[in-house]
């Protein structure tokens, strides 16, 4: 059984919290005791029927308002796969947490209200979750019971969205008409609508296909193996006294004994001796397997290196560089400050050189001009790095070719970045993005 | 496309974060209470770090309330690794004055263990305790991180939580701040015992269906030890039972059930319809139970 991780994005109103409670309702993956407890809590605040939306929301001050604050982990399995909702909320004074729980997400849905179609929200919603590279998208248009199950209102908006997001670098992108409510097409299909021939959302779920690879596209720099050395194993045990493995996680491509790779960014080379996990020897490694593995020669090697063979597409090795960022802090990014910026296992600091153009989240305008980023903002920026970061477009390589900004003062994770390079290899220089 | 089953998934998840503690942190230490989490979180070390040792050393906060299989277990498993345990006292917090114990029917050592954990944390100067939460076990849960940042109260606030993106963790902090880091955040509990059964990994007798002298309050089946004072209307009978989770004696329920191998309680689990802490009376205390005790810097 695999494991897809999907994202949900729909503000407050949308139903999102609703959909999500149906879901984990159908599935029967919702315990008496806490169908109870949801109960109880309906009915000390008035609520006439069971509020699913009261399932998800579990810190206390969201009790009190009504609306979810922060990105919620809920959990579900069908028999045909096992499921992660990274729950995220729909205003733009959140956009932070979106950006958070999509950046794992294999998949994204996001709601759009049948009675008002298309908004500022929802372009925000798509952009993000574009902007972060997620692979499949799916548009559930929900509350068709308050427009009469309508396919012409259906259509319309599916033809909306697509005219908005012909600027947007989607690759998947699907339609499907629900009540989160009634629970019509979310696990079961809906008697209500004929007119809609493709799958229930659930089927949807546990069918589509799931790639654990850093990189979505397929061409020689995705394919091309990047292993981040995480921990350097010596146990200098009287069992294993010469025993040197290098840990860390397949990010992308595959790795196999015999393989010869280079170290960045030192240069050295060697060949893999072993791959192993635990005791158990391996042949070839893929992502997203923890293993550690082993080379024929004694060569320096340390956590924040990178791992590559010698005969693929080599990552990008400088100091100067171009990228989309989002930013996390109320204190706001400014041209000149320096910060700690983290790569997956590796880090440097380097300082803001210029701010290229804010991004206009719900217009998906430029905004050139603008002196300083603040919370929640989407930006452009360039940035100097005290030492090299060895690095892939974001595009092509989601662990090589992203960043986290922390503030040496704090110590606070104050933005998350995504790194340009000019050319891309498929050949498309014109995303929006 | 992958062909990787959820499991191997969720344990490559897990080595990275066991991997990236003892890569980020100087002193980590993980936090070990002889119920199934944490002998998993055990047992992820040791392929994390494998052909070498555990480079932590584990923490048993005893209530002093344990079941004595647990301790049994406990001293088996440190004997086995080769590994180092250190044993926070809660009777000796209450003896040196740190806390004070509760009176009455639902008197529980529960909450104490919080200043037992934070004082011994301080002792030893641990910057990162690693437990064998969940995210799916209770609400306040489901928003916490990997890497749980905690001030030098040992607070946790919901507000200052930091984002993590691509599973790149910072673990950046100040002198006398800590982490909780929680490496099967993503795992639920029957992906837990799926993995036991994959792994053959020995469990506590007290999670297999044994006799026991219990008796009823409140709907749920509690262990008759001397720890829980008995109202005059409580009886004590003898019973089949068995623990779903196990905490300290005045707060686990005991449920009814016949499960005598690790099959029988995956088939129980996925029957089942009320959730793994409904039987802890610990969390029945109010609706935000579990993150009230969280912001005073419990587990």
């Amino acid at each position: 059984m695999q494991l897809l991780r999907f994202s949900t994005a729909g503000s407050v109103d949308d139903g999102k919290s609703t959909l999500i409670g149906r879901l984990l309702y159908d599935s029967k993956s919702i315990f008496e005791d806490q169908l109870e407890a949801v109960e109880t809590a309906s009915k000390s605040r008035g609520n006439e029927e069971v509020n699913l939306a009261l399932l998800t929301d579990g810190l206390r001050a969201e009790r009190e308002q009504g609306i979810t604050i922060d990105v919620a982990y809920r959990y579900f399995a069908t028999p045909k796969r096992k499921f992660i909702i990274a729950d995220t909320p729909g205003h733009i004074q959140y956009t932070r947490n979106m950006v958070t729980g999509a950046s794992t997400a294999d998949l994204s849905i996001i709601l759009v209200d049948a009675r008002h179609g298309v908004l500022e929200q929802t372009v925000r919603h798509s952009y993000i979750s574009s902007l972060l590279g997620i692979p499949h998208i799916v548009v559930a248009i929900n509350k068709m019971d308050l427009v009469d199950f309508s396919e012409a209102v259906f259509n319309r908006i599916v033809a909306d969205y697509k005219k908005m997001a012909q600027t947007l670098h989607i690759q998947n992108i699907n339609f499907i008409p629900i009540s989160a409510k009634d629970g019509d097409n979310v696990v079961n299909r809906s008697e209500h609508m004929p007119w809609y021939t493709g799958s229930p959302l659930l089927e949807f779920l546990e069918t589509v296909p799931v790639n654990k690879s850093a990189s979505n596209v397929e061409t020689d720099v995705q394919r091309a193996f990047r292993f981040p050395v995480q921990y350097v194993i010596r146990p200098i045990s009287s069992r294993f006294p010469d025993f040197r493995g290098y840990a860390g996680r397949v990010a992308s491509g595959i790795i196999r004994v015999g393989d010869r790779i280079k170290v960045l960014s030192s240069g050295l080379e060697s060949v893999v001796s072993h791959i192993t996990q635990t005791a158990d020897e391996l042949s070839e490694a893929t992502p997203p397997q923890s293993i550690t593995l082993q080379l024929a020669d004694d060569i320096d090697i340390s956590r924040g290196d990178i791992l590559v063979k010698t005969d693929e597409p080599q990552p990008h090795q400088e100091q100067d560089l171009r990228l989309d960022v989002c930013w996390f802090n109320e204190q706001p990014l400014l041209p000149r400050t320096k910060y700690i910026v983290r790569q997956t296992t590796s880090e440097t600091l380097a300082v803001v050189r210029t701010i290229n153009y804010r991004r206009n989240i719900n217009t998906l305008e430029k905004e050139p001009g603008v002196s300083q980023i603040k919370m929640n903002d989407i930006a452009e920026i360039t940035i100097h790095t005290a030492q090299p970061l060895v690095f892939d477009d974001y595009r092509l390589n989601h662990i090589t070719g992203s960043v986290i900004f922390i503030d040496p003062d704090t110590n606070e994770t104050v933005g998350a970045g995504m790194i340009k390079t000019e050319t891309i290899w498929n050949g498309h220089n014109s995303y929006v993005i | 496309m992958s062909n990787i089953t959820h499991l191997k998934e969720l344990e490559s998840e897990s080595i990275y974060v066991l991997r990236e503690v003892a890569a980020q942190f100087e002193r980590p230490v993980i936090l070990f209470s002889g119920g199934k989490d944490s002998i998993v979180i055990v047992h992820l070390a040791y392929k994390a770090f494998y052909p070498a040792k555990i480079p932590f050393p584990l923490l048993h906060i005893d209530t002093g309330h344990n079941f004595q299989e647990t301790i049994d277990y406990r001293d088996a498993l440190v004997s086995r690794l080769g590994a180092e345990l250190i044993v926070g006292s809660v009777q000796e917090s209450i003896d040196t004055g740190r806390v004070k114990e509760e009176t009455g029917y639902y008197a529980s050592r529960n909450k104490l263990q919080t200043t037992t954990l934070l004082d011994t944390i301080e002792k030893y100067h641990f910057d990162a305790a690693i437990g064998g939460a969940r995210r799916d076990e209770e609400k306040a849960r489901a928003k916490e991180r990997f890497f749980s940042h905690r001030d030098e109260f040992g607070q946790w606030n919901p507000k200052n939580q930091r984002p993590e993106l691509w599973n790149i963790f910072n673990g950046r902090k100040a002198m006398g701040e800590h982490f909780r880091v929680f490496p099967i955040s993503n795992w639920t509990e029957m992906d837990v015992w799926q993995y036991i059964l994959q792994e053959k990994i020995e469990m506590p007798s007290l999670y297999f269906t044994h006799e026991r002298q219990v008796f009823e309050r409140d709907g749920q089946w509690l262990a008759a030890e001397p720890c829980i004072k008995l109202k005059p209307t409580e009886q004590i009978v003898t019973k089949q039972v068995r623990c779903r989770t196990i905490g300290d004696i005045t707060c686990t329920g005991l449920t009814l059930s016949t499960a005598h191998t690790l099959e029988d309680i995956i088939e129980e689990i996925a029957a089942t319809r009320v959730t793994e802490r409904g039987g802890r009376a610990d969390d029945k205390r109010s609706e935000t139970s579990m993150e009230d005790r969280k912001k005073a810097g419990y587990f």
